[in-house]
């Protein structure tokens, strides 16, 4: 039966209309038009701007009539347009008083916060016409796409390594070889190769729609431009980045995602976004008007009584998110790239701003964190807090979790590295992280934990072990920018050296993190290109840098085969020993009745850890029995982590039934011999006792 | 240049000669012609595309189409696509769908 509603009732010059619906908000295809649906609490009138795609002049404004609105929503159809070479934007009419949060400025073309696919910024670092006044520009996009039977992924959340990733990085450097270098088309290529780093999700820096000319400038070194290069800074919310599309140009990015997170889904990888909700690309009252603030400044950012931005995002502003008109685009833009785009996780850029009330408060409660966790289309989703912010508020270990939320556990960062380095005294702490941080996710399971060491914020690995100090200077703000805490070591020498010893050293203190690493339960995630030893050159916060010092140069793969490999093998291990995975905590006792604990605390004599202030060396014991549920009971396995500087005989536990030790992983060895291929592992001769080269770690199974 | 598409089907082997540019406008054009070929349920679907110079979203979309509509069991052969034309499937992962040829081989598209 056709239905009744699809035929105009007005008309506007040659362009018939009706009354829309007041929602989904946005631009929706609807029989023989579009309808378009914009919240604003105090505008009081507006107008659709439509342009034909890529024009400066509009083609026609059609104000929205008194009888289209209901409630706070502007709504309307508009019938025959041509969906596919149409944009679209609005104007705004109200109040411009600053001092009350009011900004209206009917001379703005306004962007949908709704709008599907963003055009303006097509090409990447194309320099825009700063004449045209409306920059980022709305398109309606075609919601269908061939799924087959594709859906997330669902893996249970301890067994994921996630590798961090930039979708430009990732493949811009010639090196890699692909046909269209910094697209999402080009990661398909590289499939194969996340597949035998042994990752099975991968957390894609945001790509939501951003400006890279967001406060770009010369590089102060270079003949070059410092761009917005990572894009925490969001224009559009629903809209992916078209500039790391290949087809951009014919604005299909929304299929070439979606082509790419099926290919990753296929391979048995899930895909988490970065999603940045603190704040957005309009800065503060000096930034420019791009969507948020002419629609409804007051609605959606965080105003002091005086009507300037909050700025607990340190980026200018802060998204008003527990507004509940924000929450609501919040929840329906994750449910939208949840449902449409088949995401499996989302990662929360400083999280903690999620949960501060209007006025910036923390909250006990926090209206969004909650509705993010119950919702429906979300359950089976991954939430991923960066549990802080630029305000000052920590909530590591204390964000408001609701059973779902899990947090990047930056103590877990803070004591490797310490440990590492050959701080004393960190016994302790590292026994914590080691098993999924009970100490701060009591009750949440080893899920709760994502552990990692290094992230896209500070050193790379590499150059975790070659600098003391950060080195900044190419971006052009004389090194004051990137955190100072790095709690790195240069291993003697700062950054690179011919020095031999030097060098085998700082090879061997990255064995020691990823062993450590995967070793520990939790979620273990990498960071692009640490595997195969990718440096920044001691720059510890490349957000603007759109070259070599974010590129992944492939030629590491060969250069670096022998650490890949070590990395390999660690992946491996991890995934060849369920003990190593478990999604509870450890509970220090023996509840399958072999006489051993599900882990136990060894040191240089077995049994008998060294807690002290002056302790640099840890073994554990973990017990396969104590796998859950019925899989089959797993190897022993012990690790011993000597980070003194001399070497250390480690008494070795005893084990039951007349089973041995075998060696499978010593980060003083050379490769191939770091890490033996599982079943391939030599006996030990000495079942006593294992020397530990100094600052090295041994893994070690029992069977 | 303004977008043709004419079909036939004779021996089992439908086929559909695209010319021009295949934009939205367009589209409607090319799945008529889809769903006449479907009627006669062909065992192999042939899209000419030598002069095909573009191809926006709903022209994939009717691709897309195409092989939903044809039997599980009926090979899709793409012919002669113009490089740009190529990239897009690719980029978009159709090509996955469907055999790509340079030019009319009887030999693979009548006999296999």
């Amino acid at each position: 039966m056709e239905r009744i509603d699809i035929h105009p009732t007005h008309t506007f010059q040659t362009y018939k209309l009706r009354m829309g619906r007041a929602f989904p908000f946005g631009a929706t295809a609807v029989p023989g038009g579009v309808n378009f649906a914009v919240f604003s609490r105090f505008a009081t009138a507006c107008t659709l701007v439509l342009f034909r795609k890529g024009e400066r002049e509009p083609m026609i404004e059609i104000p929205f009539r008194d009888e289209f609105r209901i409630g706070n929503v502007f709504t309307m159809i508009v019938f025959d347009l041509d969906f596919e070479n149409t944009e679209y934007g609005f104007r705004m009419e109200g109040p411009f008083l600053p001092e009350q949060g009011q900004r209206f400025d009917p001379n703005c073309i306004l962007l949908d916060p709704y709008a599907k696919a963003i055009a303006g910024r097509d090409i990447w670092g194309e320099t825009p016409d700063w004449s045209d006044p409306y920059q980022h520009r709305a398109r309606f996009v075609y919601d269908d796409f061939d799924w087959e039977d594709d859906r997330p992924l669902e893996l249970p959340l301890e067994d994921l390594v996630i590798y961090e990733m930039h979708v430009r990085s990732f493949t811009r450097d010639p090196s890699s070889g692909v046909k269209h270098p910094g697209t999402y088309a080009a990661i398909r290529d590289k499939i194969p190769y996340l597949k035998s780093l042994g990752v099975n999700c991968v957390e894609l820096l945001p790509i939501f729609e951003f400006d890279e000319f967001e406060n770009s400038r010369p590089h102060p070194e270079r003949d070059e431009m410092l761009y917005q290069y990572w894009g925490y800074s969001t224009v559009g919310f629903f809209a992916p980045k078209a500039g790391y599309a290949a087809t951009s140009r014919f604005g299909m990015q929304v299929d070439e995602v979606k082509t790419l997170i099926k290919e990753f889904h296929k391979n048995g990888i899930e895909v988490f976004l970065d999603v940045v909700f603190n704040h957005t690309a309009e800065g503060n009252e000096y930034g420019p008007t791009i969507s948020f603030r002419g629609i409804d400044n007051k609605t959606y950012y965080m105003l002091t009584p005086e009507g300037y931005y909050f700025n607990f995002s340190g980026c200018g502003n802060t998204l008003n998110c527990n507004n509940p008109v924000v929450r609501g685009m919040v929840l329906d833009c994750l449910r939208y790239w949840a449902a449409e785009y088949h995401i499996d996780g989302f990662r929360f850029d400083l999280a903690a701003v999620l949960g501060r009330d209007p006025f910036g408060a923390p909250m006990v409660n926090p209206p969004l964190l909650e509705t993010l966790a119950f919702d429906p289309i979300l359950a089976k989703c991954k939430l991923i807090a960066e549990a802080w912010d630029a305000g000052g508020l920590y909530q590591v270990g204390t964000f408001p979790a609701y059973g779902r939320w899990a947090e990047w556990n930056g103590k877990y960062r803070d004591d490797l590295r310490k440990f590492l380095k050959g701080e004393a005294g960190l016994a302790g702490a590292m026994a914590q992280r080691i098993q999924g941080s009970p100490d701060l996710y009591s009750g949440r399971g080893t899920g709760a934990s994502i552990n990692f060491i290094t992230a896209h914020d500070g050193f790379t690995l590499a150059d975790l072990v070659s600098y003391n100090e950060k080195h900044n200077y190419a971006n052009g703000e004389n090194n004051n920018d990137g955190a100072n805490d790095n709690e790195s070591w240069n291993c003697g020498w700062e950054g690179p050296t011919e020095d031999p010893a030097i060098n085998a050293l700082r090879r061997r203190q990255m064995k020691n993190a990823m062993a450590m690493l995967m070793v520990s339960q939790g979620v273990p995630m990498l960071l692009m290109g640490d595997e195969v030893g990718r440096t920044q050159q001691g720059n510890n916060n490349t957000y603007c840098q759109d070259n070599e010092l974010n590129w992944f140069d492939w030629k590491l793969v060969d250069t670096n085969a022998d650490f890949l490999r070590f990395v390999q093998q660690c992946t491996a291990f991890r995934k060849a020993h369920p003990v190593l995975r478990k999604a509870d905590h450890l509970r220090n006792q023996d509840y399958a009745g072999t006489g051993y604990a599900d882990i136990s605390w060894h040191g240089t004599r077995a049994w008998n850890a060294d807690w002290s202030s002056q302790s640099r060396v840890l073994a554990f014991m973990l017990d396969g029995a104590h796998v859950h549920g019925d899989i089959p009971r797993d190897d022993y396995i012990y690790v011993a982590m000597n980070m003194h500087w001399d070497m250390h005989g480690f008494e070795l536990p005893q084990l039951p039934g007349g089973r041995q030790w075998y060696i499978s992983a010593n980060t003083s060895m050379p490769s191939p011999e770091d890490f033996w291929e599982p079943g391939n592992e030599p006996r030990l001769e000495n079942q006593r006792e294992f020397l530990v080269g100094p600052r090295s770690v041994v893994i070690l199974v029992g069977r | 240049m303004a977008f043709t598409a004419t079909s036939d089907v004779t021996n089992g082997i439908g086929k559909i000669t695209l010319a021009g540019e295949l934009d939205a406008a367009a589209a409607p054009t090319f799945r008529t012609e889809v769903e006449k070929v479907a009627a006669e349920q062909p065992r192999r679907l042939v899209l000419m595309m030598q002069d095909l110079e573009y191809m926006a979203s709903a022209g994939l979309r009717v691709l897309i189409y195409a092989r939903q509509r044809m039997a599980q069991n009926v090979d899709i052969f793409v012919v002669g696509a113009q490089e740009p034309i190529r990239e897009t499937l690719e980029k978009t992962g159709f090509h996955h769908s469907v055999t790509q040829l340079e030019t009319y081989d009887p030999a693979v598209i009548e006999n296999t």
